[in-house]
């Protein structure tokens, strides 16, 4: 007969504590991309005010699980959920960095002329941020199958990045005056891409949590 | 004295009959070798094989398989009354002394089987130590109690007794706190130091297995910690299985840990595996306390 157990309260409470984090996170990404896009400076200072509330919350989440470990001594499933939930909120930490980032560019950019129409760059953060919603959706599902198909977009958003950076270099081989923005812009496409690539970190990691299998650092056929 | 005893073994054939008060009939005790792959990391000290054990009408053990590597230590787990201390205590046959015990199957020790009537029992439990839930020393003095399994054995040399004490004790992390009062009562010992005495006094005839039916249940946290830095030092020298209720000290000091469940091995494996990624539900259940 199996038991209920306090303890899968707070496992529970770490769970809800985590989607909480991440909502922040992705909304952080939304809020950049909106502020790049309409060159709106106040919202942007608003994304890099409220990045310390996304590290706030790294630090409580990190504090509960490292109590949780110390109370409970967890094991199986439930020492890999607690040790994946301590490493998903650094990446979720990171990825509202990000964000901050992309709004110093874009501060930075309000100053100029648009460059150019901002095409390839919302498509770009549309996918990292699907990216970042589906690996924490599979992590709240304990989806290793979501897991997976979010590692495999990873590549459409790299392409992307190589794209757009082909792009940002002939504007600067072109006319030398654009290159101050062109590099901005494609810091701002090198933080997307970072972005997809944390959601990608937290992809490997629902894996681990559902399979025990580390799959990070492995080549794509280990992977699946 | 065993060595000659196995070369009589090796030359008894393995298809002889031998009748045995312990025997379960149409069974057939073979000192054969046997060498089949051991299913865990490192050569199999312990081969437990189709292993069934009978209480009287009451089957407590179902079909056991499992081989225990030498120079590790095996934990078993599971809840009250499955089978764990039965099968232990089935290594050096000690439930010989039960009455209506009976068995089915085989338990390899260095793959001769441990129920051949031609094994002298009192080498195998030399072969095979114990040590128990609660310590048990004699009402003796320190030294008499790791002394007298050696001078069972006939052996009086007062130099070499005092050798193997000091030997025996050392091994079992005892030394230091009673090298000055060893011919005081063993009595007089603190309950993890009394522990660790009925260690020195299995160490001092020599094992090749150690088994221990929850030696730290009875022990504080401290105590328990000495007798856990313990293992892994004995671990070098011999065998160590371990029975035990603590599933923590199981993870910390085990190598290989078996869960049993209703007298059956659920699963079998190294330990780091098993508290990290079990393959059975019931193993996670029991492991993460979900078990009722």
């Amino acid at each position: 007969m199996v038991q209920q157990r306090h303890f899968d309260e707070e496992l529970a409470e770490l769970k809800t504590k985590l989607a909480r984090m991440a909502g922040l996170a992705e909304d952080q990404i939304d809020k950049a991309l909106a502020a790049l896009v309409t060159r709106d400076a106040a919202l942007a200072c608003e994304v890099i005010e409220r990045d310390h509330k996304v590290n706030a919350m790294d630090v409580e989440i990190d504090e509960s699980c490292i109590e949780l470990l110390a109370l409970h001594q967890p094991a199986a499933h439930d020492l890999r959920l607690v040790t994946t939930a301590m490493k998903l909120s650094t990446e979720l930490e990171r990825i509202s960095d990000l964000a901050e980032s992309i709004c110093e560019r874009a501060i930075e950019l309000n100053e100029e002329p648009q460059l150019k129409p901002y095409i390839d760059i919302p498509r770009m953060g549309s996918l990292a941020r699907v990216m970042v919603k589906e690996s924490i959706d599979a992590f709240v599902k304990e989806d290793a199958m979501l897991a997976r198909k979010v590692i495999m977009d990873d590549d459409f958003v790299d392409d992307l990045m190589e794209q757009l950076f082909r792009e940002l270099l002939s504007f600067m081989v072109e006319n030398p005056h654009t290159i101050s923005r062109a590099i901005r812009l494609s810091f701002i496409a090198k933080s997307l891409e970072r972005v997809a690539d944390h959601a990608t970190n937290i992809a490997e990691l629902v894996v681990y949590l559902v399979e025990g299998k580390i799959i990070r650092h492995t080549s794509p056929t280990v992977q699946s | 004295m065993l060595d000659q005893q196995y070369e009589v073994l090796s030359r008894v054939p393995p298809q002889t009959p031998v009748s045995s008060a312990t025997k379960v009939k149409g069974m057939e005790s073979s000192v054969s070798k046997v060498s089949s792959q051991p299913s865990t990391q490192g050569n199999p000290k312990l081969r437990v094989q189709g292993f069934n054990f009978f209480y009287g009408p009451v089957q407590s053990l179902f079909k056991i398989d499992l081989d225990i590597p030498e120079h590790q230590v095996t934990a078993f787990i599971g809840p009250s009354g499955c089978g764990k201390s039965t099968l232990l205590r089935c290594m050096n046959r000690l439930n010989d002394l039960i009455e209506g015990a009976r068995y089915e199957g085989n338990i390899l020790l260095d793959d001769v089987d441990i129920f051949n009537p031609l094994i002298d029992i009192t080498d195998l439990r030399k072969r095979v130590g114990m040590v128990f839930q609660k310590s048990n020393p004699f009402p003796k003095s320190i030294h008499e109690n790791v002394a007298y399994g050696p001078r069972l054995q006939g052996l009086k040399n007062r130099g070499v007794l005092d050798e193997i004490v000091e030997r025996s004790l050392r091994g079992a992390g005892l030394w230091e706190e009673v090298k000055d009062r060893l011919h005081k009562s063993a009595l007089g010992l603190s309950g993890g130091q009394q522990q660790r005495l009925c260690i020195a006094r299995a160490l001092a005839v020599k094992p090749d297995v150690l088994l221990m039916d929850e030696p730290c249940s009875a022990l504080d946290p401290i105590a328990t910690g000495v007798i856990e830095e313990l293992l892994f030092s004995l671990k070098k020298e011999l065998t160590v299985v371990i029975v035990t209720h603590n599933m923590q000290q199981a993870a910390r000091v085990s190598d290989q840990t078996a869960f049993m469940y209703l007298g059956q091995l659920v699963e079998f494996g190294r330990t780091k595996q098993l508290f990290t990624n079990p393959s059975k539900k019931q193993t996670e259940d029991y492991i993460t306390g979900r078990f009722g």
